[in-house]
């Protein structure tokens, strides 16, 4: 059975401001679904209202496969993290973290036995006395998380419970939640705006765009098949080509690039015809640079960022269209004005 | 320049100064007078004795003034603080998108001097006031209620003046919770009666506690708002300062009785603070 299903949910805060429209959405029983977007695209809305804290204009909240929307908040068994942590100020870390418990007539016993597990299991054993202002950012994160997962909740929210976290705790947070997350099997809703954080943690990316979703699937589907330039752009770094349809052969689409050249693709996100004017995707990192002359498209160095471990290169084609090219350096980077070749793999290109 | 551990008193200094000029340099002043010997002809004699405080110390009568001065204070603070916090908790809670201005229309009966303000009340709760003609007037009663010049007018006035203290301290803590803290009780559990009682409640008691301090001290100092709507009975203690310092010329009395005010409000406030562990509160803040 689904963890969560949202069918044609709308939020509209006035007529101007519908934050999430028509939305439909299936959290598989166990799944970790990330909501990716830009900021105001209605990814926390959207979550409010599978808690409850905001009631959708239309549509309904499915949880277990029972219509929720009626159903009160405090009745709905979900557990919940916030972007500040959210923890009470005046109560001690034993008491945050056994407050839902408290409210589900748990005994006294077995509440002290499932806020040490839950403690244990966030790796922070021993800090029952304190209070929140005396834990770092991190340990308050952990602690949120602890007060979550305690009440052993039907489906676990996150709202970019990462971002106010510094680089390094960031990523250390990001793999112990998942471990966490994968260990317990419990159905999680993660928001963020941060893709390299969809893309690592997902079962399922969700990208959301001015409230209605542009795309869902797999890490890897959405990477490396983006249905729209928004998503090709969104996640990671994407060149879009004009071009125009020369031939549609069964090894692939041959397109016509005007004055620099021809490419062929083979992947299209719709059917194409023979004269017709596309946008070809191609990812930064996937173009391979050769010396001139080796076939490809030929293009100048226009541009150098010199990143260390990478360059970043800004390519130059006849007719003035640039290209950025993303290369790991195990060599010297090229210099600007250099001209070389750039060779694109048909299965690493996609027509829009 | 100025090193750099003295710099906050540099900084603080014309308030330092203007509160040494104008609050301990008259408080001692009082001090001085209290220890001075009143001539029978009404001559105040420098002296340092303490006739003075023995006389007012063992009068019941004053003791009594203070009791009264006090209950009426506490009763006012509780009248302010159950129709205060409700209206703080609407105002920092209502979806109206101007909020300045509902706090403005808040402080808007400052802007008329307090005497007027207060001689008001006389047209509401007098004989042939407002009050009474609509009672009149519709027949609920049939001779005017005596609702002026007792303790309830003392109370009205206190409470009239002193509630947007109360309101606006409330309001400022109410208006610092992270709604966030609300949202997480309620996905834990908690109905929206035991949000309120768990988190919003105990988090809004700074306010509250600041408020009530305020309004009692306010309350038990005031003056005028007795002196206008108070009864031939109504035993204020500035009354008593008044009349003697004012009616009888008498200093050192005056000033006994000042400190005596001075310094019990100054232990209701050390207690207090203690009881409430207002420090407590504020320590659980910090981050
Ligand atoms: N309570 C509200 N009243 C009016 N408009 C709101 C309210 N909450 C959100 N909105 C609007 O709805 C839209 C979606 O907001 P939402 O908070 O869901 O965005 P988000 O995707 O979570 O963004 P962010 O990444 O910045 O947190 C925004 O345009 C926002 O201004
Ligand atoms: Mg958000």
């Amino acid at each position: 059975m689904n963890a969560v299903e949202l069918h044609r949910i709308t939020r509209r805060f006035s007529s101007a401001v519908v934050a999430v429209d028509n939305i439909d959405l299936t959290v598989p029983a166990g799944a970790f679904v990330t909501l990716l977007g830009p900021s105001g695209c209605g990814k926390t809305t959207t979550l409010r209202m599978i808690a409850g804290l905001e009631t959708p204009d239309e549509g309904d909240v499915m949880i277990k496969g029972n219509r929720m929307n009626e159903v009160p908040i405090h009745r709905r068994n979900l557990g919940m993290v916030f972007q500040n942590y959210a923890l009470f100020p005046h109560k001690t870390i034993y008491d945050n973290v056994a407050f839902g418990l408290k409210y589900r007539n748990v005994g006294k016993d077995e509440i002290r036995r499932r806020v040490k597990q839950a403690l244990d299991i966030v790796r922070l054993p021993g800090v029952e006395e304190r209070f929140p202002a005396q834990l770092s950012g991190g340990q308050q994160q952990r602690i949120a998380l602890a007060r979550a997962l305690v009440i052993e909740p039907d489906v676990l929210l996150l709202d970019e419970p990462l971002s106010a976290l510094d680089a390094n705790l960031r990523e250390e947070m990001r793999v112990e939640l998942k471990n966490i997350q994968r260990r317990i099997g419990v159905a999680t809703v993660f928001v963020t705006h941060d893709q390299g954080e969809a893309l690592a943690m997902s079962d399922l990316v969700v990208v959301m765009n001015k409230g209605h979703i542009e795309q869902m699937g797999a890490p890897t589907e959405v990477y490396e098949q983006p249905r729209s330039e928004f998503v090709a752009s969104f996640l990671g770094n994407a060149n879009f080509l004009p071009a125009t349809v020369r031939q549609v052969a069964s090894d692939g689409i041959s397109v016509d690039l005007g004055a620099a050249g021809a490419l062929l693709v083979s992947d299209a996100a719709r059917p194409v015809s023979p004269g017709e004017a596309v946008k070809v995707v191609v990812r930064a990192e996937k173009i391979d640079i050769a010396p001139p002359g080796n076939g490809g498209l030929s293009a100048t160095v226009a541009d150098v960022d010199y990143l260390g471990s990478m360059a970043r290169y800004q390519m130059e084609l006849p007719g003035g269209h640039r290209l950025l090219s993303l290369v790991s350096l195990k060599d010297r980077a090229l210099e600007l004005g250099q001209s070389v070749s750039l060779q694109i793999n048909p299965r690493h290109c996609r027509i829009l | 320049m100025v090193r750099a551990e003295y710099r906050p008193y540099f900084l603080l200094s014309p308030a330092l100064i203007s509160l040494a000029l104008l609050l301990l340099a008259p408080v001692l002043f009082i001090f001085v007078y209290s220890f001075w010997l009143r001539a029978a002809n009404g001559q105040d004699i420098p002296a340092f004795q303490f006739g003075n405080w023995i006389t007012v110390g063992g009068d019941p009568f004053y003791w009594l003034a203070l009791r009264e001065t006090f209950k009426i204070s506490a009763i006012t603070t509780v009248i302010c603080m159950l129709v205060g916090y409700p209206t703080a908790y609407f105002l920092a809670r209502c979806r109206f998108n101007n909020k300045a201005l509902l706090l403005f229309l808040l402080f808007l009966p400052f802007w008329i001097s307090y005497i007027i303000r207060t001689f008001a009340w006389i047209n509401v709760l007098g004989k042939s006031g407002f009050v009474n003609s609509v009672l009149l007037g519709i027949g609920i009663i049939d001779k005017p209620l005596s609702l002026l010049y007792n303790d309830f007018s003392v109370i009205m006035g206190l409470v009239y003046f002193q509630l947007p203290y109360m309101i606006i301290n409330v309001y400022v803590s109410l208006d610092g919770i992270d709604r966030n803290l609300e949202s997480a009780a309620r996905t834990l559990g908690c109905t929206a009666w035991q949000t309120f009682r768990e988190v919003t409640l105990p988090l809004s008691l700074p306010g509250l506690g600041a408020g009530s301090l305020l309004c009692f001290v306010l309350a038990a100092g005031s003056f005028v708002t007795p002196r206008l709507l108070g009864g031939t009975d109504t035993l204020f203690f500035s009354q008593l300062i008044y009349e003697a310092i004012i009616s009888q010329l008498d200093w050192p009395t005056g000033s006994v009785l000042s400190l005596m005010l001075l310094l019990s409000l100054g232990i209701i406030v050390a207690v207090y603070n203690r009881f409430m562990s207002l420090s407590d509160i504020y320590r659980s803040f910090a981050k």
